[in-house]
């Protein structure tokens, strides 16, 4: 199966803004941070298509989002995830001795994962230490 | 009738617009409008009408759900899990005012705790810079009235910060800048087009992660040396137009944020963006600003350095004196060595915003969450004990992304019972006091102003 | 409330001209009295020395640069922070301490009362956050007008009136105090990248001199009859040869009165003059020019001035003067911020080394206790570092002990590398005063009380004044030959009473005390156009609410407000 190697980012937009005040548990945080933003050159080389679903893992982790066109222009090699929930379970701890973490600028692969499902923040996060259950 | 509040602080970004209409009900209780505010400050002061906000504090049970409990319990749990930890993080503010982190700061010394703010994960690496090159800045008002030059680094304010371009950076008509966004020259520095990159004159899409080697060859050229074809990814006449830019203007004003510090080098892209702005000095005025994410983010930075001589990162664990070592000290770095044996998570989402490796570290030990609303913190937290809402229900000051004050309003009353940060902190620290025998440290200015709230506005 | 008798002290009161007599001092509810009851805590002074608490007339204590100096120096806490007393908050900070520290610190040398000397008006909610989180000490803030574009508009225009408007406005919405100016001029063209240096220097766009904005601040203050004079921060400073321009500011109180029902004799109070009393053309030949300064204020009665001295420490300078902090980041090269603040101010804070074997340090140094043993009448010339500019506020006993001992100047002039050169551009080495501790009350306590206009509540011991009582292990009748002795002395006091309540004992800190928020409340008719051109500019160039401006009541939860009327 086809994959793809690329330069991950994660930083605010407004939407993500605008939904995480009305609550993170809202559907419109859901759709606006559980996605991947890609050049449509290096969805093609991935063999992705636009709107669906991707596994994207770091050396740290992985999570599945939805591939889209990037809503301001991304380069080919770049990909961006919308700061919050999604993007964290990918963002590498280390801080090169400063307190910050790496939340821009860390290797990706990025993998069509069509049939899975994508978690909800809650999930993702209470999932992390055990405390996620079934509804 | 309903009531028009006017100059209202908006509790979002660290543009902390002071110039929102607020209608609220006649009874103070709902908001019904909000006037003049970006669509994220909009959303705060509304979801505070969201019925379902918590009232009371909650406890983990056995069996993983959560039971609500009094705040005379949650204030007694907090301070005696607070006694029982060897080193304790009190990690946050990014949303609370000043009163608040000034109260913490006495329960953080009496628990012997380290305590940091959200700066730890943001423009942390930018007071490391500051305290190795210094920072030749300004208010908002003087980009407003006299820039004609705005550099924006590493920044997207149309999405992060949406009316700092109309309020103070790009089209405001100033004293000496009264054609606005017709006088001023506009330099973006960002590897995406962002919708910020759109408005500007020139855009330098560079190679992510190459800002430092962007700003050096910046300074070589102002300093009159040669540089290579392409630095960075951009080509070398490129450079050398916007060098000439920023030396014919009368005022450069450089805003950076996330994408210097976020990204390899961290704290030196910051460290040469100050020494290009002190170099453009000797040519022309310039000045630069860190694009502070919170309303009063600066806060903490503020009150923590009159009080301990530090902005973040402090390790109080000694008892004696305080002691900062970021890298050491800061909150992602004792999470994942594992040094911290409980954490507090105040007015932030640690839960949503911490690296979800830091997240399952943290939560080996007990986990406290202090914040209005729910939150990723709050539902994997052993307690979360609910609180106003700064500049919603509780007023006080704030430091704007400038250090200026801002003294915020409440425009509804707080749900009953409820307390503010301020007032939770001066309870738990009274509940240590008396768990320990100790007496409490009140300043005599603090004795006749323990809960404050009511008598303001 | 508790009585307290101080018995058998040597007293020291310029105020009542008392000079070391023995004698009680009796305090009841917080004031000095005549007698007390003979259940009053009585403790002994005997072969000590029994003073009125200091008064600090210009620090920086507390605000928005004072923080920036924190933030920016870990380096400044590194081994440099004392251990915590138990049962008190932790103290940090060397040359810019935590707030805590500053107010026992203070306390600990018998301090009652310090003038923040630079509060920039739109950070005034700062100011007072920080000073209700100082503990013990009182205090007050200075806002600054010496570049304020309403100032400099209304002056161009020759309108004191206007002029004396807007300072009554400013001053009651910041709960300030009076009216300082720094680098009148200078620090609005810094807002472009210049400065005014000469007294005719052009503010760019506003066309007023720097001589004409001091002249019409003068005059308004006189106007508005302030407790406090204008306190100028003059032009040029810290430059070879710039005692020409001190001498020439300092004629600008010529011909201009006191007005004012507080006592207060000085127009003018012309602030850390030892950086103003520089000659020489260049670094090269640097030297001083204190006995041309001091001729000129010892003849001029209605000025007063603050030292500034030179203390040989590693340091953080910091001051509204923004362009003078760009000058010596030039000159150092360690760091340097910068803050311009709208329609307002500016200001910068560079860390500095005064090395005691480098030329221009010693040199300053010696021209700062130079202006104090020339001084003619202490009741005019106080006793300052411009903390924490020319050193901290800690190293007053040091200061107090080199002007009060040849063998101290001379033990510390024998450790510098350029002694020959130091004594030859200076008149330091001819002069042989020592200065009493009587003179020393005068410049610590009665004068600068005096000239801030508080001589009713601070500075002296008669009955009726503030219960702010310092007692110090000092034998008066047979002082210590050993000036270390005498800094360890005034260092720690062997008891500190603050407004009638022990607040240290032998040196150690015992109570948080009751501090106060002392500020102006300047009462005159609405001025119409002053009212419309403050909304207007409001609306137009600030970037914050007039609303939201002034001080909320809250912030100075202690305050002792002063009211002055003016007649319309």
């Amino acid at each position: 199966m086809a994959k793809i190697q690329l330069n991950m980012i994660t930083q605010r937009s407004i939407e993500e803004g605008a939904a995480m005040e009305k609550g993170k548990t809202n559907p419109d945080y859901f759709t606006a941070c559980s996605i991947c933003e890609m050049n449509p050159e290096d969805m093609k080389k991935a063999g992705v298509w636009k709107n669906t679903n991707v596994r994207v893992t770091s050396e740290c982790g992985s999570v599945i989002v939805k591939a889209i066109v990037p809503t301001q222009f991304v380069p080919p090699g770049l990909a961006h995830i919308r700061q919050g929930v999604w993007a964290n379970q990918v963002v590498p701890p280390r801080t090169q001795s400063t307190g910050t973490p790496q939340y821009s600028g860390f290797l990706v692969t990025i993998e069509p994962a069509v049939e899975e499902r994508i978690k909800t923040a809650l999930e993702l996060v209470q999932g992390s230490v055990g405390l996620w259950k079934k509804e | 009738m309903p009531k028009l509040i006017t100059q209202v602080g908006c509790p979002y970004c660290g543009s902390s617009c002071d110039d929102l209409e607020v209608l609220v009900s006649d009874d103070n209780k709902t908001v019904l409008e909000v006037r003049n505010a970006c669509i994220i400050g909009n959303n705060i002061f509304l979801h505070a009408n969201d019925p379902t906000r918590p009232k009371l504090p909650r406890m983990r049970q056995p069996d993983g759900s959560m039971k609500e409990i009094s705040y005379k319990e949650a204030i007694d749990w907090t301070a005696k899990t607070l006694i029982a930890a060897k080193k304790p993080l009190i990690y946050g503010f990014g949303s609370t005012n000043c009163e608040g982190m000034s109260a913490v700061g006495r329960v953080a010394e009496k628990a012997g705790a380290v305590l940091d703010n959200c700066a730890s994960i943001c423009h942390g690496p930018s007071f490391l810079a500051i305290f190795d090159n210094g920072y030749p800045s300004c208010t908002l008002g003087e980009a407003k009235n006299r820039a004609d030059c705005v550099v924006f680094w590493g920044c997207n304010p149309m999405h992060a910060h949406p009316r700092h371009t109309s309020r103070y950076s790009l089209f405001p008509r100033g004293f000496f800048t009264q054609k606005g966004q017709m006088q001023r020259k506009v330099i973006c520095v960002d590897p995406r087009e962002t919708d910020t990159a759109k408005l500007a004159d020139v855009h330098f899409m560079l190679d992510q992660g190459h800002d430092y080697d962007l700003f050096d060859a910046f300074r070589t050229v102002l300093r009159g040396h040669d540089i290579p074809d392409i630095v960075a990814g951009i080509k070398r006449e490129k450079i050398v137009e916007a060098i000439e830019i920023m030396k014919k203007s009368r005022f450069v004003m450089i805003f950076f944020g996330m994408g210097c510090t976020h990204t390899d080098g961290r704290n030196h892209n910051v460290d040469i963006a100050i020494s290009l702005t002190r170099d453009l000095n000797t040519h022309t005025k310039a000045s630069i600003m860190a694009m502070r994410g919170h309303y009063n983010i600066a806060g903490p930075g503020q009150v923590w350095s009159w009080q301990f001589g530090f902005p973040y990162c402090i390790d109080l664990s000694k008892g004696t004196h305080a002691h900062m070592n970021p890298g050491e000290t800061s909150s992602i770095d004792l999470a994942m060595r594992d040094e911290i044996d409980c954490f507090v998570n105040v007015g932030t989402d640690a839960g949503a915003h911490f690296p979800i490796e830091a997240v399952k570290h943290l939560k080996k030990h007990p986990f406290i969450t202090i914040d209005p609303n729910f939150c990723m913190a709050s539902e994997i937290s052993d307690l979360h004990i609910p609180v106003r809402i700064a500049g919603v229900d509780e007023p006080g000051v704030v430091y704007r992304m400038d250090n200026v004050p801002i003294q915020f309003k409440a425009v509804i009353d707080g749900l009953p019972g409820v307390p503010s940060d301020e007032e939770l902190f001066d309870m738990v620290y009274e509940r240590m006091c008396e768990l320990t025998q100790t007496e409490p440290v009140w300043l005599a200015a603090k004795a006749h102003r323990k809960y404050p709230s009511s008598a303001v506005n | 409330m508790t009585e307290i008798l101080i018995t058998h002290g040597f007293v020291i009161d310029p105020t009542q001209n008392i000079n070391g007599d023995v004698a009680d001092v009796a305090i009841r509810d917080g004031k000095i009295v005549d007698t007390v009851g003979s259940g009053a805590k009585v403790i002994d002074a005997k072969g000590k020395v029994v003073m009125a608490g200091g008064v600090d007339v210009h620090s920086h204590v507390a605000g928005p640069k004072v923080n920036v100096g924190r933030l920016m120096r870990p380096e400044d806490k590194l081994f440099k922070s004392p251990m915590a007393q138990e049962k008190f908050r932790m103290e940090s900070g060397f040359s810019v301490p935590s707030v805590f520290k500053t107010g026992y610190d203070y306390a600990r040398m018998g301090y009652g009362f310090v003038m923040e000397a630079a509060m920039p008006p739109i950070h005034s909610p700062h100011v007072h956050e920080e000073i209700h989180d100082t503990p013990i000490i009182d205090e007050a803030a200075l806002p600054v007008f010496g570049n304020n574009w309403f100032v400099m508009e209304y002056l161009r225009n020759k309108e004191v009136e206007n002029t004396a408007a807007y300072i009554a406005w400013l001053i009651r919405v910041t709960k300030g105090f009076g009216v300082k100016v720094v680098n009148p001029g200078g620090t609005a063209a810094w807002a472009w990248g210049l400065n005014c240096l000469k007294l005719d220097d052009k503010v760019p766009y506003f066309e007023i001199t720097p001589s004409e904005i001091i002249t019409g601040l003068l005059q308004a203050n006189e106007y508005l009859g302030l407790p406090h004079s204008v306190h100028l921060h003059q032009n040029d400073l810290g430059n070879p040869g710039n005692f020409l321009t001190t001498i020439d500011s300092l004629k600008l109180a010529e011909g201009i009165k006191t007005k004012n029902k507080f006592g207060r004799t000085q127009v003018m109070h012309s602030t850390h003059i030892q950086f103003h009393a520089y000659g020489g053309e260049n670094w090269g030949n640097f030297e001083s020019k204190a006995k041309d300064v001091m001729d000129y204020v010892n003849k001029a009665k209605n000025i007063t001035v603050d030292l500034g001295c030179v203390t040989l420490d590693e340091t953080t300078t910091m001051t509204a003067d923004g362009p003078f902090e760009h000058h010596l980041h030039s000159l150092n090269h360690i760091k340097w911020a910068n803050t311009d603040v709208e329609l307002e101010t500016a200001a910068g804070v560079v860390p500095y080394v005064y090395d005691k074997d480098i030329r221009v340090c010693a040199t300053q140094w010696a021209i700062g206790l130079e202006l104090g043993l020339y001084a003619k009448d202490p009741e005019r010339v106080f006793i300052t570092t411009d903390h924490p500019n020319a050193g901290p506020f800690t190293r007053y006993p040091r200061v107090i002990s080199w002007l009060m001992c040849r063998k101290a100047r001379d033990a510390t002039l024998n450790t510098f590398r350029h002694k020959d050169k130091v004594i030859e551009a200076t008149t330091l080495d001819s002069i042989d005063r020592e200065l009493t501790l009587y003179e020393i009350a005068q410049m610590t306590r009665s004068g600068p009380a005096r000239c801030l206009g508080l001589s009713k509540m601070y500075g002296g011991l008669a009955p009726g004044m503030n219960a702010d009582v310092a007692v110090f292990d000092l034998n008066y009748k047979s002082m210590p030959t050993d000036p270390v002795a005498i800094e360890k002395a005034l260092q720690r006091a062997a008891l500190f009473v603050k407004s009638g309540e022990i607040v240290v004992r032998d040196g150690t800190v015992l109570s948080h005390g009751h501090k106060k928020t002392v500020w102006v409340n300047v009462k005159m008719p609405e001025n119409p156009q002053v009212v419309r051109d403050i909304t207007q500019c409001f609306t137009r160039d600030y970037t914050v609410g007039i609303n939201n401006y002034p001080v909320r009541d809250y912030l100075a939860p202690h305050p002792y407000v002063i009211d002055v009327d003016v007649e319309a």
